[in-house]
């Protein structure tokens, strides 16, 4: 009597594996196609990626000057104890980095938006030239942008200055005028509008965005009597979420990794008042200036952590507001 | 009947026209706003060398008035004479009061003006040097930067294009244990800055003896990058599977469901990203610069423009002109490729 229960849980056992392998035939065949797609990305992350990775994680436990690489030295988490708890500016330009990607993030995320559901409109005439014209400053090579850009916004002969003055009658130039690039209180505000300036490639994701929504959509809602900006939010806007989800994400990530525009306005001196030290910013002083890239490799790690955390409460979030036509069901 | 039918008809063209030139105007005022720091680019491309030094200078492209008199050449000042500015050469400069001649009357000979010319601006005439672009192009090699930075911006645009679509369909579609933490490990390759994995990096193509030669920078772009991928992933999530769950019933390989639904359904996705990329390798200058040191004949022109940089840092107006030389392909390529943003794409069935 007492092999009885033994064999029933046998027999049920083989019965749920049998189960699972008939379900896991397909499934297999589900898993081996998927790896098949995004095996270019893992044999290139293997080769090109992983090592290099893990040695910038390694080179955090060092004291390592590339200068003198026979003198690195095994130092463990004292590099991380640093950053987290004894090196104040550490903290001080992450708070700068998100200040300034509190004003400057929404801007050109709407700014973007604006200009592609602008440059996607049936009642714009000319829409190829405008939009190269607006693509444009996306070409012209940094060295040149960094000189018409500080040209520009030169206090005393800047244009846009100039033009202040002569539309508005408000004094502008000079040094008590707007003092774009030195007066803390604007300087975010300027690296916003040379941010503005390469929105052209955010503009083509939106466009792109915008084609696919279905243009029966939008008839059907004019047959409802919808006018356009009741097409625009519960048409257009739900429609590209993946888009604005996919800029948004970049946007967190590009402004922690922001550190060109800065670097090259001032030479990454943190000119007016240490505004403009971001994070990046000190991460390339300490890489690059004093040559501690044990503790430049702790800063990167520590900015991949923070940006990771942001990544994924944001997918968190996605589940709320992201609308995916072709979603798992 | 027909009345009725007029009355509906035309208000609506007249609603339609107004609309267009509003919203055309609309577009117009922020491109011209936008446009400001551009005019200025190709305006100082096209200045002298001299004007560009020079303080009081106008903001558009000219040189300081000459005036020949008795074959000599003389500066010309805007002098204020009885209330009015006129245009005047200095003949013979004083302390506190010089000699004139007025170009429009030099039979009359020099007469004197009481006051500091120093104090006196100088008077500027149109000179556009569109020789500049000239001089630009013969400094450096521009044909062969252009050649090269075509063939790495073309290239790598295949292959990145190519790559990421196929690896972000095998995100979107597929369910593979463990996808959400390869999406992310994904992510944070691009997120960690390529200044910290840079020397490893190198010390991988080193070992591999890849430096000097394109490969660094060709190879990689084979096998996908973190932002191409995201963002076709976003977009390839947002077609229906009605099509594709049709075609398989049909008994299509994933490949060929791949190839002939998912890519012509994707053509606004894949060109922003074609262009993205295209663009960006392009501009890419850091890349270049360390793998190919010491290579000048394999030289994009984003490297080649720094040695221009270092040659002449003072000409701010060559910077320009090579700039805006070095921007025309992409513009011209942006202009056509940009088209099929016109077209649209009409995806069915998406209410189900």
């Amino acid at each position: 009597m007492a092999p009885l229960p033994e064999l029933s849980g046998i027999l049920r056992k083989q019965t749920a594996t049998t189960k699972r392998r008939r379900l896991s035939r397909l499934e297999k065949k589900e898993i081996r196609w998927g790896l098949f797609f995004i095996s270019p990305w893992i044999v290139g992350f293997l080769l090109f990626y992983l090592l290099p990775m893990i040695a910038s994680f390694g080179f955090s436990l060092y004291d390592f000057n590339p200068a003198t690489p026979d003198q690195a030295r095994f130092i463990g988490f004292a590099n991380w104890q640093r950053a987290l708890f004894q090196d104040t500016e550490v903290w001080l330009s992450l708070r700068r980095t998100f200040h300034f990607a509190a004003i400057s993030l929404p801007i050109s995320l709407l700014f973007s938006l604006f200009l592609a559901v602008l440059l996607n409109s049936e009642h714009v005439l000319g829409k190829s030239v405008y939009r190269t014209l607006f693509y444009m400053p996306t070409m012209i090579p940094l060295v040149a942008t960094v000189l018409i850009w500080n040209g520009v916004l030169n206090e005393q002969t800047g244009w846009i200055n100039v033009i202040i003055e002569r539309l508005t009658g408000i004094r502008a130039t000079g040094t008590q005028g707007l003092r774009w690039l030195a007066d803390p209180n604007l300087v975010y505000y300027a690296y916003t509008m040379f941010g503005l300036w390469g929105v052209g490639n955010a503009m083509i994701i939106f466009l792109a965005g915008l084609q696919g929504v279905p243009t029966e959509l939008y008839e059907a809602a004019q047959i409802d009597g919808a006018n356009w900006f009741q097409r625009l939010i519960f048409i257009t806007i739900p429609l590209i979420t993946p888009v604005i989800f996919y800029q948004l994400v970049l946007g967190v990530i590009g402004s922690l990794q922001y550190f060109l525009a800065p670097f090259v306005l001032n030479g990454g001196t943190g000119f007016p008042e240490g505004m403009t030290r971001f994070f990046m910013v000190y991460f390339y002083k300490q890489s690059f200036s004093f040559f501690s890239m044990g503790y430049g490799a702790t800063l990167a790690w520590l900015m991949l952590i923070i940006a990771m955390i942001i990544t994924i409460v944001l997918f968190g979030t996605s589940r709320f507001w992201v609308f995916y036509a072709g979603e798992e069901r | 009947m027909v009345r009725a039918q007029q009355l509906t008809t035309l208000p609506k063209a007249t609603r339609v026209a107004l609309t267009r030139i509003a919203l055309t105007s609309l577009t117009i005022a922020v491109l011209t706003l936008f446009l400001i720091p551009m005019v200025y680019g190709i305006t100082t491309a096209v200045k002298t060398d001299s004007q560009i030094a020079k303080t009081g200078a106008p903001w558009w492209p000219a040189r300081e008035r000459t005036f020949e008199y008795e074959g000599k050449a003389y500066d010309v000042y805007l002098v204020p004479i009885d209330g009015e500015i006129r245009e005047l050469a200095l003949y013979r400069p004083g302390r506190q009061s010089s000699l004139f001649v007025d170009p429009e009357n030099p039979a009359a000979g020099p007469f004197e003006w009481q006051g500091q010319w120093r104090q006196l601006e100088r008077s500027w005439v149109l000179d556009i040097q569109w020789n500049n672009f000239t001089r630009a192009w013969n400094t450096i090699n521009f044909p062969n930067l252009l050649r090269n930075t075509l063939m790495y911006a073309g290239i790598t645009t295949f292959g990145a294009v190519l790559s990421a679509a196929l690896v972000a369909y095998g995100f979107a579609r597929f369910r593979i244990p463990g996808k959400n933490i390869l999406f992310m490990i994904m992510l944070s390759t691009v997120i960690l800055p390529g200044a910290v994995t840079l020397i490893p990096t190198y010390f991988v193509f080193l070992q591999i003896g890849w430096v000097g030669t394109w490969l660094p920078l060709i190879v990689p772009a084979f096998f996908s990058w973190g932002t191409n991928v995201f963002l076709l992933r976003q977009f390839f999530l947002g077609i229906p599977r009605d099509l594709e769950e049709a075609a398989q019933i049909d008994g299509a390989s994933p490949l060929r469901i791949f190839f002939s639904i998912i890519l012509p359904m994707s053509r606004p996705a894949l060109t922003a990203v074609a262009l993205f990329h295209f663009f960006w390798a392009w501009n890419d200058f850091f890349g270049p610069l360390i793998y190919l040191a010491g290579h000048p004949d394999k030289f994009p022109i984003t490297v080649g423009l720094t040695a221009f940089n270092n040659l002449y840092s003072q000409s701010a107006n060559l910077i320009q002109a090579a700039s805006l030389i070095s921007a025309v392909i992409p513009i011209v390529v942006f202009f056509f490729a940009q088209r099929i943003f016109l077209e649209g794409v009409v995806i069915t069935n998406i209410e189900k």
